[in-house]
Formats: C-alpha cells, sequence, structure tokens
C-alpha cells in the first residue's frame, strides 16, 4: 500500500480524444486515465470510467489490440439549466496495444464504482523466459 | 499591385472566416471572464473535483466525477448557502513485483466548497454516489423559489 496521507489531489482537464474523426457517432468522447502494471502472471489494467454502467461497456480484444469504449447515459433531467460547467460528459474510449500474449479466455473484469479493473492472463509461453546468444 | 495583394489573398473565400471570427470571439470572452473576475461559466476553478451546478425549478444539483469514491469516505456538508465535499481516493496497492506500463490515476484527499447562488433547505440535502459520480439534491429554500403571482 503506498503513501497517501499527505498527497492532495490535484484537478485535471479530462482528456478529450484527439482523433474524433475516426468516429462517425456524435457526441464528446474522452482518454479516461488508466493504471497498467504487470506481474509474473498477468497484466493487470485499472480504468477510470466515471458514469459507465456495466451493460453500456464494451470491451474487445483482437490481434493484441484492446479497445475500451464506455457509453454514458445523460443524467441531468431536461429541466435543469446549467449554472457552472467544469466538466463535460462524453463517452469514454481508448485503445491498447498489448505486447504479451494474453488469455482470452480467462479474461477477466470487474466494474465498480466507475472503475474498471481488467486482469489479463498471460499464456505459459509468454512469461519471462531466458534467451541465449549463440556466437558465430 | 496594392490591390491585388490585398484582396486577391489565396483562398479567402475558401476558407471560412467566420469560423475563425467565433473561435477568436470564444477566446477573447474566456479571458474577458478571467480579468474581470466574473464567474466564468465554463473552465474549473483549480480544485478537485470538477464540479458542475445545474438547477431546477425547486432544487440545485451538484455533480461530480469521483470514480473509485466510496460513499464511507465522502465527507459532505452544507453550511449556510454553501455545499462542502471532502473525502478521500485510496488506490488498491499492487505487489511488489509489479512493473507499470502507465500510471495516470492518482489517490488522495481533497476538499471542496461550492456556494449556490441563493438560499438552501441545508436539512433536506440529498447525496448519492452511483457508479463513480457524486450527485448532490440541495433545494432551494422556499423564500428562493420563483413564485407565481396572480394578477387581479
Amino acid at each position: 500500500m503506498e503513501d497517501t496521507e499527505s498527497k492532495e489531489l490535484k484537478v485535471r482537464e479530462k482528456q478529450e480524444l484527439a482523433t474524433p474523426a475516426e468516429h462517425t457517432r456524435s457526441g464528446l468522447l474522452f482518454t479516461p486515465s488508466v493504471d497498467i502494471y504487470e506481474t509474473e502472471k498477468e497484466m493487470v489494467l485499472v480504468a477510470d470510467m466515471p458514469g459507465v454502467k456495466a451493460k453500456d461497456l464494451t470491451i474487445d480484444l483482437r490481434d493484441n489490440t484492446l479497445t475500451l469504449s464506455g457509453d454514458i447515459e445523460p443524467f441531468e433531467n431536461s429541466d435543469e439549466e446549467d449554472l457552472m460547467i467544469e466538466y463535460e460528459v462524453g463517452k469514454f474510449h481508448r485503445q491498447f496495444t498489448l505486447s504479451e500474449v494474453i488469455d482470452q479466455a480467462k479474461i477477466d473484469a470487474n466494474l465498480s464504482d466507475g472503475v474498471l479493473r481488467l486482469v489479463l492472463p498471460k499464456v505459459e509461453k509468454a512469461k519471462p523466459r531466458r534467451i541465449e546468444v549463440k556466437a558465430g | 499591385m496594392m490591390y491585388r495583394r490585398v484582396f486577391g489573398l489565396p483562398g479567402w473565400g475558401v476558407r471560412s472566416p467566420f469560423t475563425e471570427l467565433e473561435q477568436l470571439k470564444r477566446q477573447i470572452g474566456r479571458m474577458y471572464n478571467e480579468f474581470s473576475g466574473m464567474p466564468s461559466q465554463r473552465g474549473h476553478a483549480g480544485v478537485f473535483p470538477a464540479v458542475n451546478v445545474t438547477a431546477n425549478r425547486d432544487n440545485y444539483f451538484l455533480r461530480a466525477e469521483l470514480p473509485g469514491v466510496v460513499a464511507a469516505d465522502l465527507d459532505i456538508q452544507a453550511t449556510g448557502n454553501t455545499i462542502s465535499v471532502a473525502g478521500e481516493r485510496k488506490i488498491a496497492g499492487v505487489e511488489e513485483s509489479a512493473r507499470y506500463h502507465r500510471r495516470e490515476r492518482e489517490a488522495g484527499k481533497f476538499s471542496r466548497v461550492v456556494s449556490l447562488p441563493d438560499d438552501i433547505d441545508s436539512e433536506r440535502v440529498k447525496a448519492n454516489m452511483t457508479d463513480g459520480v457524486l450527485t448532490v439534491v440541495v433545494p432551494k429554500a422556499e423564500k428562493g423559489k420563483p413564485r407565481q403571482i396572480a394578477v387581479k
């Protein structure tokens, strides 16, 4: 557990996706903040996707490309008028290229409190192995 | 020659000057808000979390994106016509041997005060966390509500 006692959270602008041209659906797109770490047996991806419900989340893995997209249902009622808007709401979208070979059958995804936790186990042969260099 | 240089600018009619003008206008508008100290409509206050405030006839609505924050780690208080939101975002530790590829998420404490434009009914404030989004429903005080005045 890391020490978080002394640290104050700073506000960060939500990152709007830089390539909107790739998408044909209207609305704002944001890149979720992620942590990706790797242990000997697995890759773990943790993504902040506030407001996304499990049924609106799509996780797609093909040819080592992992795509996360989360749809947002508008949660403001139509009779509300804006007084102060500090952040925009939109869909989340992000793509990753995975270098390790992932055992697709054992992927485990869990979404709670707006945080997605994706555990991607590595297949046996992708686990680190010493490579010998031959002279000659 | 001068005439041509001025009016024969390449692409003058093709690239819509109005879009650029609109953008400039918006930028100037934002600058103006910053300098005059008026509450600006867009942009954040530099304090976590970013908050959206909306209102309908009966209530103010405060919303903030707080992914990974559980209700137990939140402290919300209503005083006068201000709402304060404080808490802590915790990130689960990882095992020693883990190596990071990306580390963009942050943990830490936060505290934010938002003033509402009119009196509120602080007794009936309700807060709710759903999917990492905090919604605080703040009823307007009776005297602050718009009232229809019958004309005889």
